[in-house]
C-alpha cells in the first residue's frame, strides 16, 4: 500500500494510527497517536532503548527531536487534506527539562500554513503539560492539496 | 600497523562512547574519531531507520539524533575529563535527504567552551564531506563544572 493511499486511509476513518505504524522509524521508537479533545497527540512509551544519559536516566535529545518533528509532520497531515508527506526545512529544537524513564506527549500549533510553507511549534511534556520537556520550531515544504 | 592501531584506538573510542550513550548502539552508531571537541560518527543504514518506506530515505528525526549526539561527543571530548552533556538547544538545516543503503556520517566541532557552556556546529554528509545532508548549530550544558581543557579547537582554526 502507498503512502498517499494510507493517509487517504488515515483521512476517512479519522484513525492516523495505521499512518505510524506505517513509518519504520516511528515504530521503532515506539510513537502512537490518538485524537483527544478535538485535538491530535502523539505518544512516545518509555523503552530502555531510547536512553541518552543513563545516569540520570534521561531519555536522549536526538529521540526527543525526533518525536517533536514527528508530531509536528503527523498535526500537518491531520490539519490538511492533502496526502503528501511535508518535508522538513529547519528544525530547531530548545530542551528545557531532562525527559525522564516515562510516556511522554506531544502536541503541535500549526502558526503558518501557506501554499508552499508550513510553520508547526511543538512542545512535548511528561506528567504536566505545563512543564513541557522540550519544544521545537519546525518549516516544512508543503505540497499544495490539488498537486 | 597503523591500520591496527588505528582500528584499536576506533575500538577503545567507540567502547568508551557508546557506555556513556546507550542510544548509539541502539541506532548502530559507531564513533570514528572523538578527541579534543572534535567527533565523527559513522551511522549505516538499516530498514528500521526510514522515515518513507516507499523511497527508503532515512527519517529526518535519524538524522537529528546522529546530529546530537555527534555534537554532544565533540562538546564531551573538549572536557578534562568526559562527562555527559546536555543539549540547551539544536537547529538543523534539512540540506537534501539522505541516499537510501548508504551510510551517513556526521561531524561536529566543539568551536567554543566556557565553564558552563559549549558551542558546537556539525554537518552530515555520505561520501562527499562536502555534499551536505543537513548542518547544525546547538549548545550544550555542562552538568558538572569541570572547565575546559587547553587542547580545544581555537576558534581561529576552526571553519
Amino acid at each position: 500500500m502507498k503512502l498517499a493511499d494510507i493517509i487517504a486511509e488515515a483521512h476517512r476513518r479519522h484513525d492516523f494510527g495505521g499512518l505510524v505504524e506505517a513509518i519504520p522509524y516511528a515504530r521503532f521508537l515506539g510513537i502512537t497517536v490518538a485524537e483527544r479533545d478535538g485535538d491530535l497527540i502523539a505518544q512516545l512509551a518509555f523503552d530502555a532503548k531510547l536512553i541518552g544519559n543513563p545516569m540520570l536516566p534521561a531519555i536522549h535529545g536526538g529521540v526527543i527531536g525526533a518525536f517533536l518533528e514527528t508530531a509536528a509532520i503527523m498535526k500537518l497531515l491531520w490539519t490538511r487534506e492533502s496526502v503528501h508527506v511535508p518535508k522538513t526545512i529547519t528544525v530547531t529544537i530548545d530542551y528545557l527539562r531532562s525527559a525522564g524513564p516515562y510516556p511522554t506527549y506531544a502536541r503541535g500549533i500549526i502558526t503558518k500554513l501557506g501554499s508552499r510553507v508550513a510553520n508547526v511549534r511543538t512542545e512535548a511534556w511528561q506528567a504536566d503539560p505545563t512543564k513541557p520537556v522540550a519544544a521545537a520550531n519546525a518549516n516544512f515544504l508543503v505540497t499544495p492539496a490539488e498537486e | 600497523m597503523a591500520d591496527t592501531t588505528d582500528k584499536q584506538a576506533r575500538e577503545r573510542i567507540h567502547r568508551v562512547f557508546s557506555g556513556l550513550i546507550p542510544h548509539m548502539d541502539v541506532l548502530g552508531m559507531e564513533a570514528v574519531e572523538a578527541m579534543n571537541g572534535v567527533a565523527v560518527i559513522r551511522l549505516p543504514w538499516r530498514a528500521e531507520l526510514v522515515g518513507n518506506p516507499e523511497t527508503g530515505v532515512l527519517h529526518g528525526g535519524v538524522v537529528t539524533t546522529l546530529i546530537d549526539t555527534v555534537s554532544g561527543l565533540a562538546a564531551l571530548t573538549g572536557l578534562r575529563q568526559p562527562e555527559p552533556v546536555a543539549t540547551l538547544d539544536l537547529r538543523i538545516d534539512y540540506l537534501r535527504p539522505a541516499t537510501p543503503q548508504a551510510d551517513l556520517f556526521a561531524r561536529a566541532e566543539c568551536y567554543r567552551l566556557t565553564s558552563r557552556i559549549a558551542f558546537v556546529r556539525a554537518t552530515a554528509y555520505q561520501g562527499d564531506p562536502d555534499d551536505l545532508v543537513a548542518s547544525s548549530v546547538s549548545t550544550f550544558m555542562l552538568t558538572k563544572k569541570l572547565g575546559p581543557q587547553a587542547t580545544v579547537v581555537p576558534e581561529d582554526q576552526a571553519s
